[in-house]
């Protein structure tokens, strides 16, 4: 398993179109479970509505597990959408 | 030849297929079933269908607005497909044996309540997307089409008669024209009609069957006439008034960008009634030059509880900053007599034209009234906004509704929330009471807009609703008309502008007699403003006299 953990930018947070993407994103990775983590909260990324239900807001400190396949390629893919949206 | 006679309610010519409207009975009640697996089929391939139509939206999204537009309905699939929604379904199902229904409509509820009670606006609107997405699924679990019409070529709709919640559901692009059993032309589906500037007829009666479903009619809007099968002169002359109309329609996109001034340089304002913000685009592409009657009732109608200040923010948000700078006048909520909001609880009334509607349910639920003025204020910031009340009796009523806009600005200031102070505040002349007490009436607000349906229907104790008044419902009674002239004299005297936001200030007859008493705003449907733009450029305001406020 492995993980990193990013800081929230985007002045709305996991919103709609993000997590969306980012639940479309987590699906799309074979073998490859990710958790996404707020607090003492954790979802998988690929539950839309548990995502969103987190409320993830600017500022907020997210960490991001990536567990079996292609643990590296997840991670690297991952962080570079979180970069891009959040 | 198959000839039915309506009433005409709508001008215009068109021809297509008829298409009899299906009350969508959307009610759902728990039942048990025996064969559970076939529940899940069903679910199954309600749930397919769902995507794929999301898909397709997301597709037509994409290509008509972009990318970002398209990710909604993306989203919305996704929440189909979603695993935590699927198994709550699913377990509700086994659980309880029920019927896909039952099982999808409580996910629905749990899921959006969810949303709703975080503390977070944002996501609390998602609540909405949940409810739609959970709508979405029913409606094809029940074989319900969207839009009301499961066809995929524009149809001529028929039916018995149309509520106003049933109406705002209708896909409007698959519409050419309405017939109605029943119905008057001064009907909601009527003015709707008027709006979209497509034909309507109302009160064809019983000789409109089911059994003709899908046969292709001919209608004229202004006769009244319904015809199947035409014989070859009948056709010949249907041919000739739709390219005369063709002609018309042309001719007036000429108009277009012209000022609205007479002859003898007398400016005009004509402004448009809207009923959603969708219409706004009718307005624009008609070059309406502000909104002269936006009916706020839209957004309780359409909702199954009271809808939110955010909701009502983002509707009036979106018609200003659509305007541009220019006028749009919100009317606030004016329902009861023939609009009613199940949720409002109204009790029943015997009268409901005389009873607690409009400014009186405002007035006896100030929470009610906060909510509207807040949005209303909110989004005064965004374009130019004008406020107007509706059904006023007394001069009490306006001085209420005025602490009422003074506290919700003073909210406002406290909040930090950006509005206009300054925002206009007017009334809406509709009852004899409010034509007698004009002058002090004028001294209280900005503006008068007369409701001629309403004035006319409680001067001449006329139900407007009823469809056999015929003679007895006069619209250019010359009582009707002094009444204007009573309404105008005051205004004028008091400094304040006057205007006409009743289906007469559409009346060519009558736009001499208008120029006579002194109107300064006419509010039409849209499709009535570049007409009405002909005729006031060939009008002289000097020389209009009140003869027709004479009795002959």
């Amino acid at each position: 398993m492995k993980e990193f953990k990013y800081l929230i930018t985007d002045p709305i947070g996991i919103h709609a179109r993000p997590a969306g993407l980012l639940a479309k994103l987590a699906k799309s990775f074979e073998g490859t479970t990710v958790f996404l983590t707020k607090g003492d909260q954790t979802v998988k990324a690929s539950q839309l509505m548990k995502l969103m239900n987190l409320g993830v807001k600017a500022g907020d400190e997210v960490t991001i597990q990536v567990e079996g396949g292609d643990e590296d390629a997840a991670l690297a893919a991952l962080e570079a959408f979180l970069k891009e949206n959040l | 030849m198959i000839l039915i006679q309506g009433k005409g309610a709508s001008k215009g010519i068109i021809n297509g297929p008829l298409y009899f409207y299906k009350k969508a009975d959307t009610t759902i009640t728990k039942t048990t079933v025996d064969d559970l697996d076939a529940e899940k089929e069903r679910l199954e391939a309600a749930k397919a269908k769902s995507i794929e139509q999301l898909e397709a939206l997301a597709e037509k999204a994409r290509e008509e607005a972009g990318d970002e537009s398209a990710i909604l309905f993306e989203t919305h699939a996704m929440f189909v497909e979603d695993d935590d929604y699927v198994e709550t379904i699913n377990d509700c199902l086994e659980e309880e044996n029920c019927n896909a229904e039952y099982a999808v409509k409580t996910a629905g509820e749990q899921f959006a309540e969810m949303f709703a009670a975080m503390d977070d606006a944002y996501m609390q609107a998602r609540a909405s997307d949940i409810r739609d997405v959970t709508q979405r699924i029913l409606n094809n679990l029940m074989g319900i089409a969207e839009g009301g019409i499961d066809s995929e070529e524009p149809v001529i709709l028929a039916a018995d008669d149309l509520a106003p919640s049933e109406t705002l559901q209708l896909d409007k692009s698959k519409i050419l024209g309405f017939v109605l059993r029943e119905g008057s032309g001064n009907g909601h589906t009527a003015i709707l009609a008027r709006t979209m500037g497509i034909p309507a007829i109302c009160g064809c009666g019983e000789e409109l069957t089911e059994a003709y479903q899908g046969r292709t009619a001919y209608i004229d809007g202004e006769t009244g006439k319904v015809v199947l099968d035409p014989d070859e002169l009948t056709l010949t002359i249907f041919r000739n008034k739709f390219a005369k109309q063709q002609e018309m329609k042309e001719l007036m996109e000429t108009m277009k960008g012209q000022e609205d001034v007479t002859l003898d340089g007398r400016h005009i304002k004509v402004y448009c009634n809207i009923g959603s913000p969708d219409d706004v685009t009718a307005v624009l592409n008609n070059d309406g030059q502000g909104i002269g009657l936006f009916r706020s009732e839209f957004l309780y109608l359409k909702s199954d509880d009271y809808p939110t200040e955010d909701q009502q923010f983002e509707a009036y948000k979106t018609v200003a900053a659509a305007m541009n700078g220019k006028t749009v006048i919100i009317r606030t909520l004016d329902i009861g007599a023939d609009k009613q909001v199940p949720y409002f609880n109204l009790a029943k009334e015997e009268n409901p034209a005389l009873g607690v509607r409009a400014i009186r349910i405002c007035l006896n639920r100030p929470e009610v009234f906060r909510t509207q003025l807040r949005a209303l204020y909110r989004a005064s910031a965004y374009g130019k906004i004008a406020i107007m009340f509706p059904m006023i009796t007394s001069v009490w009523e306006v001085r209420e509704c005025k602490r009422a806009c003074e506290a919700v600005m003073k909210e406002l200031k406290k909040e930090g929330l950006p509005f206009n102070p300054d925002t206009e505040l007017g009334i809406m002349i509709e009852t004899p009471a409010s034509v007698f007490m004009a002058e002090e009436l004028a001294k209280e607000v900005d503006f008068f807009s007369v409701g001629t349906n309403d004035l006319t229907q409680y001067t001449l104790a006329c139900d407007r609703q009823a469809n056999d008044l015929g003679k007895f419902f006069d619209a250019h009674h010359p009582a009707v008309l002094r009444a204007l002239k009573m309404t105008a004299d005051a205004a004028h005297h008091n400094g304040i502008w006057v205007g006409i936001c009743g289906e007469l200030g559409a009346d060519l007859e009558l736009l001499e007699t208008f120029l006579a008493i002194g109107i300064d705003e006419l509010s039409v449907s849209p499709a009535s403003v570049l007409p009405l733009r002909a005729a006031i450029r060939k009008s002289i305001a000097k020389t209009c006299t009140l003869d027709k406020l004479e009795c002959k």
